[in-house]
C-alpha cells in the first residue's frame, strides 16, 4: 500500500486501443491449448473459479447447493478416467453478505475461501461510512475475501486522490482479509480509464483487481483484461509486488476460460496461473468445462445430465 | 514441482498440469480423405496444361523445417520460356476478346478457388516455406483471395480511371519465396484485370502453392494461356527477363537482382515495376504506448522469421525510454515460441533455405566483429532443418553492416535518438525506402514524422498491414511502381499510342534570317537561383535554322551538374514542404510574367527555328496555357483515401520524387520545355534541366523571369551543354531521384542502363516524338505519375472497452 498516490504516473498511462485489438486478434491463434494441456488447463480454470451466486432470490437452499458443488466440482469418475487422481476444488465461493453463514456451514472443512461482495455492490452509490461498515460486518461474519466496488464517479471525473483515499479506507476496514477491487469496467468508456483505475486501486492496496460486477451492460472483455493485466505487469516491474486479476461477468464457455488463461500466461507469466493470483468470477462456466472434460474422458461429446447441478 | 522430465504422452494431463510452462503440441493435420496434397513431380504449366520441360531437368524443393525433399520441380530452359511466352501471346488474343465483365467473373472465380482450398494451400505453403501455419492460414491465403476480389472489381472499372489506356500484352513476373501465393496474387490479379496475360516464375525454393494453384486452374477450365507458370532457377528468370516478346517485367525480390533486371532490360522498351529490398525503420517515441509498441516489434521483425522486405529491422528508440523498452522487449522475446511450423501454437518457424540461414549467420558474425552486441533468448532452436532465433542487436555503429544492409532474418538492430529531427535523420539514412512504422500517441508528431520519412508505406501505431486496395511499393533503392489500389493498376496499362511526326506541323523554311536580328546576350548556367559561369569556362555558339550564328551558350561539364544537383538537394526539403497553394501561385504568376513577354519569346523562337511568327506565337501561347494548367492542378487530386478491410484511415499522398534531371527536345523548344518543367515543379520536385541543345536561347527570357520572380533558389537549375554528356552524369549521380529523358531510342537505352545502379525513377521517350500541342497526352494523371511518388499512410482508429 502506498502512503500517497503517485499521480505523475497516471498522466503517463497510454493505451492504443487498435493495437490492443490487434494483439488480441492473434493472441488466441498464436497459442492453441490442445490435448493433455487442454485438460490440465480446464482443471486450472476450475481451480480459479469464484463460484458465484448474486441474485435477489438467493436463499439458504441454493447457496448450500452451490457450496456443495464447490467442494466437488467435477464428476470424480471422469477425473479418474483422465488419470487425474488429485482432489480438486474451486477457487472460492462468492455470495452476498447475508449468505455468508450458510456458506460457512458447508465449507467449514473444505479450505475453500468465502468471498463476499460489499460496499453497496454493484453500484457503490451510498455514503463511504455505510460502505465501510458493510465491509466490517462481512469480515465479522467470517468472509475470507471481500469484493468491493469503486466509486465510479471519482474515476470518471479524474478525482484520483479521493478514489485512492476511499480504497485505502476500504483496505483498512478489510484488515487482513483479502480485498478484490471491482472497477466496473463496462461503465468506464476507455481502456486508459481502466488502466488508471487499476493503477489507483493497486497503489491503494488492492490484493486483486477485478473487471466487473456482472451487472454492467458490458462484462469482462478481453481488451479490458489485457489492459488490466498490463497494468499489473507494469506495477510488478516497478514495485516487485504481484497483484491478482479476476475477470468476472459473462464468462460462460470452456473455450473462453482457456482464452483467459492464455492471456495470463502470455502477458503475465506462468507464476500468475494459480488461484492466489488469478480467479474467474462465474456461475455457469463450470458446467461447460465439465462437459468438455466428459468429452476427453469418454471420447464422445458430453451432456449436462451426467453432471450434478450447482 | 516437476516429477517427470517429459509427459508419458501428449494426453498426459497430470504432467501438463504440473508443468504449465510446456504446452502439448497442436499439429495441423489434413484428413486422409483429401489425399496427397503434393505430387511427387511437377511439370510446367503452359497453355492450360502441365507439360514436361524441354530441358528434361528437375530440381528438388525441400521442407526447410526438416530438410526433407517434398517434390521434384521442372527446370524451364530457354525453349520452355519461349513456349510459355508464345502460349501467353495466344492467350492474350483470347483474353482480349472477353468483355471486361467476363474477365471480372474469371478473376472472381480465382478468388473463390483460393477460398475453397484455403486449408490445403495454407498447409502446402507452410511445408514448402517453413513459416508458421497460423500465418499462412490467417494472413497469406486470405490476403491472396482478397487481392483477386479487389481486382475482379478493377477488371470492370479501370477504364473510367484510365481512359485512352490499354493492356500491355504478355507480362513476365518473377516472385520471391517469402510470400509465395500472396505474391502470385499481387502479380497475376492486376495484370489480368488490365487485360494482360502472364508468364509467372515462382521462386526456386517455394514453387508448390503456385503449382497447386495451376492444378486448380486446370480443374476449373480457366482460359488457356492466360496464366502460365514456369518453374526454375535464376537462369529461367533471366530467359524470361530477356525474352523480346515480353512487354513488361514485374519483379519482387532483392535490390541486387532488381538492378540486374533493370540493366538487362535497359536496351528494350519493357515497362518495369520493381519491389525490392528494405531496411525499414520502427520508431518509438516516449509518447508511445510502450506495451503496444512491443507487440508491434514482434509483428514487425519476427513475423515470417523477419524474411519480409518491409520488416521493421531498425528499432529507432528515444533515448529516455531506451532501457525500459529494451528490458520489456527481452522479456517478450523470451516468450516467443519457435518450432515446427505445422504446429498451430508457434510464433516462428524455420528459415526458408540453408543459403538464407548461412547469409544471416555470416552477417551476424560480421556485425559482431564490427562491435555489435548480440542478444538471443536463452531457449534453443530445434535441431533438424534451418533455424535462427529472434535476435536483438545493440551497440551497432551507423556504419555497422547490421545497420546498413538488409538481413532478411529475425534480426532487430536497436538505435538511440534524442529528438524527432534526429529520428527522421536516422530513419532516412539508408539507400532503402520501403516502409516505416512510427509509434506515438501525439497527432502532430505522428503526421510530421509520416510526412518527413522517405518510404512508400508508413504505418502509424501499427505495422505490416496489407490490403489489396492500399498501394505498396518503395522509394529509392526499394524500387518503383506500386502494387494494389488504383495506382497499382497503372503498372499494367499503357497509353494507347498516337503516331505523330513533328514534321507534319513544323515547317522551318518560312522566313529568311536577317543579319540585323542577331541575339547578343551573355547566357550563363542558372544554379541555386544565380547565374553562374560554367565551370569549364567555355561557351559554344548557337546557330539558327540556316546555320547563322545567333548567340552563345555555356558548355557545361560534370562539375556544373554536380553543383546544380547540390543546389537542388540543399533546397529541396523546404521546397517540397511548401503548400500546394503556394506552388499554384508561383506557377500562375510565372505564366503571367511570360504572357507579358510573349512577343519577345515568339520572336526569338522564330529567329532560331525559322518558323513564322504566327507559328511561334501559337507555341508561346500554348506554353503559357500549359503553365496555367499545372499551376491550377497543384492543389487538385493530390491523394486519396483507400478502402481497406478494417478500422483504419489509409491515405495515399502524392509526394515529390525529389531531385529530378530533365533533358529537353529540339522540337517546339519553348513549349516542350514548359510542358516538362511545369508538372515537375507543380508536385514539389527540384529540377536540373538540360535545355534543347539545338535551340537553347528561348530559355534565356525564362531565366530572366525566374531570377526576378518568387521561385525559391534551388528549385530550377538550368545547365547548358552537350545533352548526352550531361545526361549521363545525371543518370549516374547518386543524389538524383528521377530522370525524365528526351532523346533518340539509343540514347534512351543508355540512360535506362546508367540509372540502374541507383534504381532511379526513369521516363524516356525511346525516340518517339511527342505532339506538344496535345493536351490529352500532356495533362492529367499519366503526367502526374511521372513526377509523383505515392506514400501510403495507415492510421488505425478506435476507442472503447470492447
Amino acid at each position: 500500500m502506498f502512503t500517497n498516490l503517485e499521480t505523475n504516473l497516471l498522466s503517463k498511462i497510454k493505451v492504443n486501443t487498435p493495437a490492443v485489438r490487434q494483439r488480441l486478434a492473434t493472441m488466441f491463434t498464436r497459442r492453441a491449448i490442445k490435448q493433455g494441456s487442454q485438460i490440465a488447463y480446464y482443471i486450472k480454470a476450475i481451480e480459479s473459479i469464484d463460484l458465484t451466486t448474486l441474485q435477489a432470490d438467493d436463499t439458504e437452499t441454493n447457496v448450500r447447493r452451490l457450496c456443495e458443488k464447490a467442494i466437488n466440482p467435477v464428476n470424480p469418475k471422469f477425473l479418474n478416467q483422465l488419470g487425474f487422481d488429485k482432489k480438486i476444488k474451486v477457487g472460492a465461493v462468492c455470495v452476498y453478505e447475508r449468505m455468508i453463514p450458510y456458506a460457512k456451514e458447508v465449507l467449514i472443512n473444505s479450505e475453500i475461501p468465502i468471498a463476499a461482495v460489499s460496499t453497496d455492490f454493484p453500484a457503490g452509490q451510498t455514503s463511504l461510512d455505510n460502505r465501510l461498515s458493510q465491509i466490517e460486518h462481512a469480515v465479522k461474519l467470517g468472509a475470507n475475501e471481500i469484493d468491493v466496488v469503486i466509486n465510479r464517479e471519482l474515476l470518471l471525473t479524474n478525482q484520483y486522490k479521493k478514489l485512492f483515499d476511499e480504497i485505502k479506507e476500504m483496505k483498512k476496514s478489510c484488515g487482513n482479509t483479502h480485498m478484490k477491487v471491482i472497477l466496473g469496467t463496462g461503465q468506464l468508456g476507455t481502456l486508459e480509464t481502466v488502466w488508471r483505475g487499476s493503477e489507483v486501486a493497486m497503489q491503494a492496496g488492492a490484493d486483486f483487481i477485478k473487471t466487473s460486477t456482472g451487472f454492467e451492460q458490458i462484462n469482462a472483455t478481453f481488451s479490458v483484461g489485457l489492459t488490466m493485466i498490463r497494468a499489473i505487469r507494469n506495477f510488478y516491474e516497478r514495485t516487485g509486488k504481484k497483484i491478482g486479476f479476476k475477470p468476472a461477468g459473462g464468462i460462460k464457455t470452456a473455450a473462453d476460460s482457456l482464452k483467459w488463461l492464455t492471456l495470463i500466461k502470455e502477458e503475465l507469466g506462468d507464476e500468475w496461473l494459480n488461484p492466489k493470483l488469478f480467479r474467474i468470477g462465474a456461475s455457469t462456466l463450470l458446467a461447460d468445462i465439465e462437459r468438455q472434460l466428459q468429452h476427453f474422458a469418454t471420447g464422445g461429446y458430453g451432456s449436462n445430465r451426467y453432471n450434478p447441478i450447482s | 514441482m516437476k516429477i517427470n522430465k517429459s509427459p508419458k504422452s501428449s494426453m498426459d494431463a497430470k504432467w501438463f498440469y504440473e508443468n504449465p510452462d510446456t504446452l502439448s503440441p497442436a499439429p495441423e493435420s489434413i484428413p486422409k480423405s483429401v489425399g496427397e496434397l503434393i505430387d511427387p513431380k511437377y511439370n510446367l504449366f503452359i497453355g492450360g496444361k502441365f507439360v514436361a520441360p524441354h530441358s528434361k531437368k528437375y530440381f528438388e524443393t525441400i521442407n526447410p523445417s526438416n530438410g526433407k525433399k517434398l517434390s521434384s520441380i521442372a527446370l524451364a530452359d530457354e525453349v520452355d520460356v519461349d513456349n510459355a511466352v508464345q502460349s501467353a501471346k495466344k492467350g492474350f488474343k483470347v483474353w482480349q476478346n472477353f468483355s471486361p465483365s467476363e474477365r471480372s467473373k474469371y478473376l472472381y472465380s480465382l478468388a473463390r478457388i483460393i477460398q475453397r482450398n484455403s486449408r490445403q494451400l495454407a498447409i502446402i505453403e507452410t511445408l514448402d516455406n517453413g513459416k508458421p501455419i497460423r500465418e499462412t492460414r490467417d494472413i497469406d491465403i486470405p490476403l491472396a483471395a482478397r487481392h483477386f476480389y479487389h481486382h475482379a472489381g478493377w477488371a470492370t472499372c479501370w477504364q473510367e480511371s484510365f481512359p485512352n489506356y490499354t493492356a500491355l500484352g504478355v507480362i513476365g513476373q518473377i516472385i520471391p519465396w517469402n510470400f509465395p501465393l500472396l505474391m502470385l496474387s499481387w502479380k497475376i490479379a492486376p495484370a489480368l484485370a488490365a487485360g494482360n496475360t502472364v508468364v509467372l516464375k515462382p521462386a526456386e525454393f517455394t514453387p508448390l502453392t503456385a503449382l497447386y494453384f495451376a492444378k486448380l486452374l486446370e480443374q476449373i477450365n480457366f482460359p488457356k494461356g492466360v496464366i502460365n507458370i514456369i518453374t526454375g532457377d535464376g537462369s529461367t528468370g533471366s530467359y524470361l527477363v530477356n525474352h523480346n516478346e515480353v512487354a513488361k517485367i514485374a519483379f519482387t525480390g532483392s535490390t541486387e537482382v532488381g538492378k540486374k533486371i533493370i540493366t538487362a532490360t535497359s536496351a528494350t522498351h519493357k515497362k518495369l515495376s520493381m519491389e525490392l529490398g528494405g531496411k525499414s525503420a520502427f520508431i518509438v517515441f516516449d509518447s508511445a504506448s510502450l506495451d503496444d509498441a512491443i507487440e508491434g516489434v514482434v509483428d514487425g521483425i519476427y513475423f515470417n522469421q523477419g524474411q519480409v522486405c518491409c520488416a521493421g529491422s531498425r528499432l529507432i528508440l528515444q533515448e529516455n525510454i531506451y532501457d525500459q523498452f529494451i528490458q520489456k522487449l527481452k522479456i517478450r522475446m523470451s516468450k516467443l515460441v519457435i518450432g515446427d511450423p505445422m504446429d498451430k501454437a508457434v510464433d516462428m518457424g524455420a528459415i526458408n533455405s540453408p543459403q538464407q540461414l548461412s547469409k544471416i549467420t555470416e552477417m551476424i558474425s560480421k556485425g559482431k566483429s564490427e562491435g555489435a552486441k548480440i542478444w538471443n533468448p536463452k531457449w534453443a532452436c530445434p535441431k533438424d532443418g534451418y533455424w535462427y532465433p529472434p535476435t536483438l542487436v545493440e551497440n551497432a555503429t551507423p556504419s555497422n553492416i547490421l545497420v546498413r544492409e538488409e538481413i532478411f532474418g529475425p534480426v532487430l538492430v536497436a538505435i538511440k535518438f534524442r529528438t524527432p529531427q534526429e529520428a527522421i535523420q536516422i530513419a532516412n539514412n539508408t539507400p532503402f525506402g520501403l516502409a516505416a512504422s512510427i509509434w506515438t500517441e501525439q497527432v502532430q508528431l505522428g503526421y510530421e514524422i509520416a510526412k518527413k520519412l522517405l518510404a512508400g508505406t508508413i504505418w502509424w501505431n501499427c505495422t505490416n498491414q496489407f490490403d489489396a486496395s492500399a498501394p505498396f511499393g518503395g522509394f529509392k533503392e526499394s524500387g518503383f511502381g506500386r502494387e494494389g489500389g488504383r495506382i497499382g493498376m497503372f503498372e499494367y496499362l499503357i497509353p494507347i499510342k498516337k503516331k505523330f511526326k513533328t514534321s507534319a506541323i513544323h515547317n522551318p523554311k518560312k522566313i529568311k534570317s536577317n543579319s540585323s536580328t542577331s541575339i547578343d546576350q551573355t547566357i550563363k548556367q542558372f544554379i541555386g537561383g544565380k547565374e553562374v559561369r560554367p565551370d569549364g569556362g567555355m561557351s559554344v555558339s548557337v546557330k539558327n535554322f540556316d546555320g547563322k550564328i545567333i548567340g552563345e551558350v555555356p558548355l557545361g561539364n560534370r562539375k556544373d551538374i554536380r553543383n546544380a544537383v547540390e543546389a537542388a538537394r540543399n533546397n529541396h526539403e523546404s521546397w517540397k514542404n511548401t503548400t500546394s497553394f503556394n506552388r499554384m501561385q508561383l506557377l500562375m504568376f510565372l505564366a503571367e510574367r511570360l504572357n507579358e513577354r510573349e512577343i519577345e519569346i515568339s520572336e526569338k523562337l522564330s529567329l532560331m527555328t525559322g518558323r513564322s511568327l504566327k507559328s511561334t506565337q501559337l507555341e508561346t501561347k500554348k506554353a503559357i496555357e500549359r503553365l496555367m494548367y499545372w499551376g491550377g492542378r497543384a492543389d487538385k487530386l493530390t491523394g486519396e483515401i483507400e478502402s481497406t478491410n478494417s478500422s483504419q484511415i489509409v491515405q495515399t499522398f502524392r509526394e515529390s520524387i525529389g531531385v529530378i534531371g530533365l533533358t529537353m527536345p529540339n522540337e517546339f523548344p519553348f513549349l516542350s520545355f514548359i510542358s516538362r518543367i511545369a508538372p515537375a515543379i507543380c508536385y514539389g520536385n527540384s529540377i536540373v534541366v538540360i535545355p534543347s541543345e539545338k535551340y537553347p536561347l528561348s530559355v534565356s527570357t525564362f531565366i530572366e523571369i525566374i531570377r526576378a520572380g518568387d521561385i525559391p533558389a534551388g528549385v530550377i537549375q538550368i545547365v547548358f551543354g552537350k545533352k548526352m554528356e550531361l545526361a549521363q552524369v545525371l543518370a549516374q549521380h547518386a543524389d538524383i531521384d528521377g530522370i525524365n529523358f528526351y532523346g533518340t531510342e539509343e540514347e534512351s537505352f543508355t540512360i535506362r542502363k546508367l540509372s540502374a545502379e541507383t534504381v532511379k525513377r526513369v521516363t524516356v521517350n525511346f525516340g518517339n516524338e511527342v505532339n506538344w500541342f496535345d493536351d490529352s497526352i500532356l495533362h492529367g494523371e499519366r503526367i502526374q505519375h511521372e513526377f509523383c511518388e505515392p506514400k501510403t499512410l495507415w492510421i488505425p482508429y478506435g476507442v472503447g472497452i470492447s
